[in-house]
């Protein structure tokens, strides 16, 4: 029960989130003077071409972006009527892609999808790795184990996604024939998935998921390494050992559970940077994911799609970040009756 | 020593006060800073990480007198030039460092400029050489350089762009820019964090609900979309000084929220203390309690924690100018170089244009085992 009223605690502070998160991203985009439509009826007003103004104007109307900026906003996220009733965020109307020109909502269809599976293959890739490299640095610390992956470690951190992304492409492909760019073959582009669709993916995700998830993997690793070691230096573990209990079941059993805790806790501070990590390395490797969108859109002013994609960026961390709080409360009853704050 | 009957032992030697008070104080008598000192140089990965990057600090102000080329000096004749290496012998025989010339032959195959060293008339480099101008520290005019190429050759140590500049000279200047933007970056998000977080943490109540939801807020979002979507706002038409300080303002304004809980939660339980306590009833002013009282506790500890956060400054600086939203052409930063070594096809043929990637990864690195050196040296948990 308790459990449960935690959880919906934790949504409605969710929703919260999300509200002040899209004030904010309005503000954000519509900070640089002008905007998409009146560059562009600027130019064509400058070239003299007549024709494309009309429609500019019409989509300014539409779109009511002639409003003051909280009444654009308000019509944006769907608090308020725009020009032909409720059609906002909240009505799942995302809005118009000036820069394409067509709904936001076909522009970015599959890309979600493919965004929600690279970050998920991240943080399945950071678990494997670093669970398992983070308890044999911890139990074997001060051994070459131990600086070994300690180096490593710090090299994930230090080298920046990108280059480490060109560079593993390349070798990659030169000498274990991985394919180079996108997230799938292009025959298999718009066709509906299919068992060979799906290995075709699994074999391009390789390398972005290890690029995206090296310094997570990194960080999370050194954390489970530090945390364990604190726990071993407790008077529980000397009294098991004495006992004449093995070395692994020792470590399984006790100081890895309580070590536990903040490994699931992280994700929720590891989310955001592991997104942060996926929009930079899509647009380096031209995946299909919203990142080079998000480029693009920012670039050209295009206030419907780039504010639609913050906006999906910004919920898959807070989402992330709700299922990991969550976890925590199940695994932990501490967290679930103790206080929230703090 | 001898033992007494009753089976204790009694040192011979006559008492001597002092000796007993000197071996009791050589630790305590210490200074705090230099006690931090002794325990910072046991982390020998941290001391020679802080020498290194004051070292690389140091020489930012003289760039222009080491590199031998200008920034964006163009040598047409010689683009996408491999590097070369500084030689000392030259047919078995000393005769000092020395470059050979090369010429461009093209390449009919690959239709691509093959550079041809001519290995039998080795270039003498000559040092202390007049160049081109440049400003010591941006202020003193000169034109000397450390070492310059000879006539006739050139002095490509980590080869040539795409427009034909020395990347070796650029990284130089790119230090200037890479480096410090980060440490604009932590004095804004420094300065933030810390008044954001002290009145958060002394004043309690309505004020430091709201600080808390905007830390949270800021917190949960991926850092890098905003970065993009703030820098996409910088109008294109200003000069490269403006948008440098705008960028580091900005990759310190999303840095804040995490020094900031770090301050709260201090203050939170320090304020409690009897010292505390004693000057508020003494009629201390808050602000005064706080800069005089609190603070001192532990800027040491943010401080080293400031550190560890210089680093991902320097590689968002990175990615920004990379992806083309951040310093722009005529400004030199390792990011913008980078930004030249965008495809797979430069890293390939020419794979020296990712060569920036060294100092960063470099940088980096040091700064993090500083930060680390640091940090445990000021734990007073330390055993």
């Amino acid at each position: 029960m308790a459990l449960l009223r935690f959880a919906v605690f934790r949504f409605l502070t969710m929703l919260a989130t999300l509200v002040v998160v899209s004030v904010l991203v309005f503000l954000i985009i519509t900070l640089p003077p002008g905007d998409y439509l009146s560059n562009q009826i600027n130019e064509l007003r400058a070239t003299g071409q007549s024709a494309g103004i009309a429609k500019a104007e019409f989509l300014r109307a539409e779109y009511s972006l002639d409003q003051p900026l909280w009444k654009q906003y308000l019509i944006w996220a769907g608090f308020m009527p725009g020009p032909h009733g409720f059609a906002g965020l909240l009505q799942g109307e995302f809005g118009w892609s000036f820069e394409f020109d067509k709904p936001v909502a076909d522009l970015v269809g599959g890309a979600l999808w493919m965004t929600v599976l690279v970050n998920l293959a991240a943080v399945l890739f950071i678990y494997a790795v670093a669970l398992p490299l983070g308890i044999l640095a911890a139990a074997k610390s001060k051994t070459w184990v131990d600086y070994t992956s300690a180096f490593v470690g710090y090299l994930g951190l230090a080298t920046p996604n990108f280059l480490l992304a060109l560079i593993l492409f390349y070798y990659g492909n030169r000498y274990l024939n991985l394919p180079i760019g996108g997230l799938m073959d292009p025959q298999y582009e718009g066709q509906p998935m299919s068992f060979d669709k799906m290995k075709s993916v699994l074999i391009h995700l390789i390398i972005p998921t290890f690029v995206i998830g090296t310094s997570g993997a990194a960080a999370m690793m050194q954390r489970l390494r530090a945390n364990l070691l604190d726990e071993l230096g407790k008077p529980y573990v000397e009294t098991a050992r004495a006992k004449g209990m093995s070395e692994p079941r020792m470590l399984t059993k006790y100081p890895l559970r309580v070590a536990f805790n903040p490994f699931v806790a992280d994700i929720g501070t590891l989310l955001p940077s592991l997104v942060s990590g996926s929009v930079l390395v899509s647009v380096v490797l031209g995946l299909q994911t919203i990142g080079p969108l998000l480029l693009s859109a920012l670039k050209s002013q295009d206030l419907f799609l780039s504010a639609f994609v913050l906006m999906f960026v910004a919920l898959l961390t807070l989402i992330g970040t709700l299922i990991s709080d969550l976890l925590l409360a199940l695994l932990d009853p501490r967290i679930r009756f103790g206080g929230r704050e703090r | 020593m001898t033992m007494q009957p009753d089976g204790r032992y009694v040192d011979q030697a006559p008492y001597d006060p002092e000796a007993a008070a000197e071996a009791r104080s050589a630790e305590l008598d210490m200074s705090n800073a230099r006690l931090l000192w002794l325990r910072f140089k046991q982390h020998k990965l941290g001391l020679v990480s802080a020498i290194f990057l004051l070292l690389s600090y140091l020489s930012l102000p003289f760039a222009g007198f080491i590199a031998p080329y200008a920034p964006n000096e163009r040598l047409e004749d010689y683009i996408y030039a491999p590097p070369q290496g500084m030689h000392f012998f030259h047919e078995g025989k000393f005769i000092g460092p020395h470059v050979y010339p090369t010429t461009a032959e093209m390449d009919l195959e690959s239709f691509s400029w093959k550079y041809v060293p001519d290995t039998s008339s080795p270039a003498m480099l000559e040092f202390f050489c007049e160049g081109s101008d440049y400003k010591l520290a941006g202020l003193i005019p000169s034109n000397t350089h450390l070492f310059c190429a000879p006539e006739g050759a050139t002095m490509f140590l980590f080869g040539a762009d795409r427009l034909g500049r020395d990347v070796f000279s650029r990284i130089l200047y790119g230090a200037q820019l890479s480096l410090t933007v980060g440490l604009v970056g932590i004095t804004v998000s420094f300065v933030i964090g810390i008044v954001l977080g002290s009145i958060a943490g002394y004043f309690g109540g309505f004020l430091d609900w709201i600080i808390n939801r905007v830390i949270e807020v800021l917190r949960s979002l991926p850092e890098l979309p905003l970065w993009l979507a703030l820098s996409a706002a910088v109008p294109s038409h200003w000069g490269p000084v403006s948008v440098f300080f705008i960028i580091s303002i900005i990759l310190g304004i999303l840095d804040w929220p995490g020094l900031a809980r770090a301050v709260r939660s201090k203050f939170l339980s320090l304020r409690e203390e009897e010292f505390v306590k004693a000057a508020e009833m003494m009629g201390a002013k808050p602000s005064r309690v706080i800069k005089k009282h609190l603070l001192p506790n532990f800027l040491s500890h943010l401080i080293a924690s400031a550190t560890l956060s210089i680093p991902a400054m320097i590689l968002g600086e990175t990615a920004l100018s990379f992806l083309g939203l951040g310093l722009r052409a005529p400004a030199v930063s390792w990011g913008v170089m980078l930004n030249d070594a965008q495809n797979l096809a430069s890293i390939e043929i020419y794979p020296w244009t990712a060569i920036p990637m060294l100092p960063i990864v470099i940088v980096v690195l040091a700064f993090n085992f500083f930060g680390d050196g640091l940090r445990d040296a000021m734990d007073p948990n330390r055993s």
